[in-house]
C-alpha cells in the first residue's frame, strides 16, 4: 500500500470492501448453516413453519429436550456404520497419495531433466488424458472388471484413481523439478553418481516442498472422487462420498435426511483442517501450474 | 539425460496411464460396436387334432448361457451411435422433414436424451467458464486492496467452495434451496410466492446448477489472479497514474494486460472441468430437467441392465467433443513448439 499507485479514493475502498465481504459470506455462509443446522431434528433443518426455527432449534427441544441434539450423528455413524466408510476412505486416499507421489516424482523428474522432443510429447499426451471425463473411463473399466473379477475392491479403486491422478501429477511435479537447478545433479554426476544416485542423494533431500503441494491435491482428487468410487466399489467397500449418496436413497424416512447432513459435515471436516494447516501451499499449487506453464 | 534412464524413470508412471487410461479408451471404443447378444428363440412345432402350429418361443437359458459366456455380445457396427439414445439420425432427419420451424426442430431435438445432455453441457460450459474468470478477477481485485491481517482469514474462506468435495458442496446447497430450505422460504418470501420452488422448472434448474458451478469454481481463478497481481509491475502502474489514468483505465491497460496469460490457463482448466460437469446433476437431483454427457453415461450403467454399449457410445461422443474443445489450444501448443524448434 506504500505505492501511490495503489492509494485510491474512499469509495472506491468501499465498493472493493463490501464486494470483498458479500463474496465472504456467499462461500462461508453454506458451510456453517449446514454444521449449525447439523445438530438439530429434520423439523429445524427444514422447517414448513419458519426458518427462525433452524436458529433456536424450537423442534429440536420439543422432539429431545434440548437444543442441540447428535441424533444425526449418532445414526449416521453408529446406525448407518459410516465408520466402515471412513476407514476405506482413509485406505483408498493413503495409498492413492503415496504411489502416485512415487510414480509422479520418478516421472516428473525425468520430464523436466530430459530435452528431448519426446518428453514435451509425453506431456501433451499427459494433458490431453487430464481432459478426460473421469466418468468415460469408468465406462471402458466396467465389463473387463467384471470379467476378471477385479470389481468391488479397495485395491482396484486404488490404482486407478492413481493412474487418473498421473498426468496431474507429472505436470506439477514437473514444473517444481525444473525450478531446482541442474547444476545440482548434473555436478553430482560429474563427481561419478548415476543419474539415479543423483535423484537419490541430491535431489530427493530438496523435492519435499513441491512433493507436499501434488500430494495435496493427490489428496484432494481421491477425497473427492465420485466417478470411480461409486462405479467400482462394491457395497461394503464403499467411501465416504458414495456412502453419503447411498443415504439419499433411503431419503423419504423420517430421520434420515439428518443422516446424511451429520455425514456430509463428518466428511468436510478433513478438509477444513487441510485448508487451515496447508493454505500457503494450496495456493502456491494452484499457480505453479499458471505462472509457469 | 539418456534415453534408456529416462525410459526407466518414466516407466512407472507411463504404464499406469497406458494401462488405465488409454486402454479403457480402446475399450470404451470395442464395447461401442458390440450389442448385447439377442435372446435365443426357439421353435416348435405343436401338431393337434386341428393341424399343426409352429410356436416360438425364449429360451431363457441359452440366452443366459450365451450372454455369459460373450458378454461384450455380437458385433454391431456404428448401429449404436446412430440409435435413438445417441445420435438418432432418423429421428433428427424426421424432425427436420415434419417440423417447419427452426424452433420446432430445436424442441424436437431436445427431446432425444443425447441432445438433451449436450445443450446442457455446452451451455454450462460456455456460460460458467466466463463468469468464473469474471467472478473471480473481481474477488482478487478486492481481496489486494484488503488490509495485509485480513487476508489470510479471506483466502481460507474462499478456498472452501472449491476444495469441497463436489457432491458435498452440491448437497449443501440442495438443501439450502429446498421449498422448505433456508434460501428457498427466503426465495418465496422475496417474491411472495409460497408455491414457489426451484427444482420444478427446467429453466430454474438449469439456472441453480450454474450458480453453484461458479460458487465451486470461482475461488480457483481467484487464487490465479491474485497471485498474478502480486507480480504486476508497480512502476507502470505509477508512470500510468502520472500520464493520467484513471482507477478503471489502470485496471484495463496495464492490470488486465498482464493477467492474459494467466486468463488463458484458467479458461483451459475451466473448459476441460466444466465439460465433466456430473457430480451436481446427482447432488441437486436434477436428472429430470437437465442431464450432462457424463451423466447419461453414468445413468447407463447405473440402470438395472448395465448398458455397456450405450454408455461406450456416449462415451466415444464424449470424447470427441473433448478432443474438439482441446484442439485450439493444442495446435497453438504445436505451432509454438515449431516455432521454437525451428
Amino acid at each position: 500500500m506504500s505505492s501511490p499507485a495503489n492509494r485510491s479514493s474512499r469509495s472506491v475502498v468501499l465498493i472493493s470492501s463490501a464486494f470483498v465481504l458479500v463474496w465472504v459470506v456467499i462461500a462461508s455462509f453454506p458451510f456453517i448453516w449446514t454444521l449449525w443446522g447439523s445438530f438439530k431434528v429434520q423439523a429445524d433443518f427444514f422447517s414448513k413453519a419458519d426458518w427462525r426455527y433452524a436458529l433456536w432449534g424450537t423442534r429440536t427441544l420439543i422432539e429431545t429436550g434440548g437444543t442441540f441434539t447428535g441424533a444425526g450423528y449418532e445414526g449416521a455413524w453408529i446406525q448407518e456404520e459410516f465408520w466402515r466408510a471412513a476407514i476405506n476412505t482413509m485406505i483408498v486416499v493413503f495409498f492413492t497419495v503415496v504411489i502416485s507421489l512415487t510414480l509422479g516424482t520418478l516421472g516428473g523428474y525425468a520430464l523436466a531433466r530430459s530435452g528431448h522432443k519426446y518428453a514435451f510429447w509425453l506431456l501433451m499426451i499427459a494433458l490431453i488424458f487430464r481432459a478426460m471425463p473421469h466418468i468415460t473411463l469408468v465406462s471402458g473399466y466396467l465389463l473387463p472388471f467384471f470379467e476378471w473379477n477385479l470389481w468391488g475392491h479397495l485395491p482396484t479403486s486404488i490404482i486407478v484413481l492413481v493412474a487418473i491422478n498421473q498426468p496431474f501429477t507429472l505436470w506439477m511435479l514437473h514444473s517444481f523439478f525444473l525450478n531446482i537447478p541442474k547444476d545440482l545433479d548434473e555436478s553430482a554426476k560429474v563427481d561419478g553418481c548415476t543419474q539415479f544416485q543423483a535423484f537419490r542423494h541430491v535431489i530427493i533431500p530438496v523435492m519435499w516442498p513441491g512433493v507436499i503441494t501434488t500430494g495435496l491435491f493427490s489428496f484432494l482428487l481421491a477425497y473427492n472422487d465420485f466417478a470411480v468410487t461409486s462405479m467400482l466399489l462394491s457395497e461394503e467397500n464403499r467411501t465416504m462420498v458414495p456412502a453419503i449418496a447411498g443415504f439419499l436413497g433411503s431419503t423419504l424416512e423420517e430421520g434420515n435426511v439428518m443422516f446424511a447432513v451429520a455425514a456430509v459435515v463428518s466428511a468436510t471436516a478433513p478438509l477444513f483442517v487441510l485448508v487451515m494447516f496447508f493454505q500457503r501451499q494450496i495456493v502456491s499449487g494452484l499457480t505453479a501450474g499458471a505462472v509457469k506453464g | 539425460m539418456r534415453h534408456k534412464t529416462f525410459f526407466w524413470f518414466i516407466l512407472p508412471s507411463l504404464a499406469a496411464m497406458i494401462l488405465f487410461i488409454a486402454l479403457p479408451l480402446v475399450s470404451v471404443v470395442v464395447q461401442s460396436l458390440h450389442i448385447e447378444h439377442e435372446q435365443v428363440i426357439v421353435t416348435t412345432e405343436n401338431c393337434g387334432p386341428f393341424g399343426c402350429t409352429e410356436e416360438s418361443s425364449v429360451d431363457t437359458e441359452a440366452t443366459a448361457q450365451l450372454r455369459a459366456e460373450q458378454p461384450l455380445g455380437r458385433f454391431a457396427g456404428l448401429s449404436t451411435y446412430f440409435d435413438r439414445g445417441h445420435l438418432a439420425t432418423a429421428e433428427v432427419a424426421e424432425a427436420w422433414r415434419t417440423q417447419d420451424s427452426f424452433g420446432g426442430f430445436l424442441s424436437e431435438l431436445y427431446n432425444l436424451p443425447f441432445y438433451k445432455a449436450l445443450a446442457f453441457t455446452l451451455t454450462y460450459t460456455f456460460l460458467v467458464t466466463p463468469l468464473v474468470i469474471v467472478l473471480g478477477l473481481l474477488i482478487a481485485l478486492g481481496v489486494n486492496r484488503l488490509k495485509p491481517v485480513l487476508k489470510g482469514p479471506t483466502i481460507f474462506v474462499s478456498l472452501l467452495p472449491m476444495i469441497i468435495t463436489p457432491l458435498i458442496g452440491s448437497l449443501i446447497l440442495f438443501w439450502m434451496i429446498d421449498a422448505q430450505g433456508v434460501i428457498g422460504k427466503t426465495l418465496q418470501w422475496l417474491f411472495d410466492d409460497p408455491e414457489l420452488s426451484l427444482k420444478a422448472s427446467p429453466t430454474l434448474t438449469w439456472i441453480t446448477l450454474m450458480i453453484y458451478g461458479v460458487w465451486s469454481s470461482a475461488p480457483f481463478a481467484f487464487v490465479v489472479f491474485y497471485a498474478g497481481l502480486q507480480t504486476v509491475n508497480t512502476d507502470s502502474l505509477e508512470a500510468a497514474m502520472i500520464d493520467g489514468a484513471t482507477r478503471w483505465q489502470q485496471i484495463r491497460y496495464v492490470v488486465i494486460p498482464h493477467l492474459m496469460p494467466l486468463v488463458v490457463f484458467i479458461s483451459l482448466i475451466q473448459l476441460m472441468d466444466n465439460f465433466r460437469v456430473f457430480e451436481p446433476i446427482v447432488g441437486f437431483s436434477a436428472q429430470a430437467n437437465a442431464t450432462s454427457l457424463s451423466y447419461i453415461i453414468f445413468a447407463d450403467m447405473r440402470s438395472d441392465i448395465t448398458r455397456f454399449n450405450s454408455a461406450a457410445a456416449t462415451s466415444v461422443l464424449t470424447v470427441i467433443g473433448v478432443a474438439i474443445l482441446l484442439a485450439p489450444v493444442l495446435l497453438r501448443t504445436w505451432r509454438d513448439f515449431k516455432g521454437k524448434a525451428a
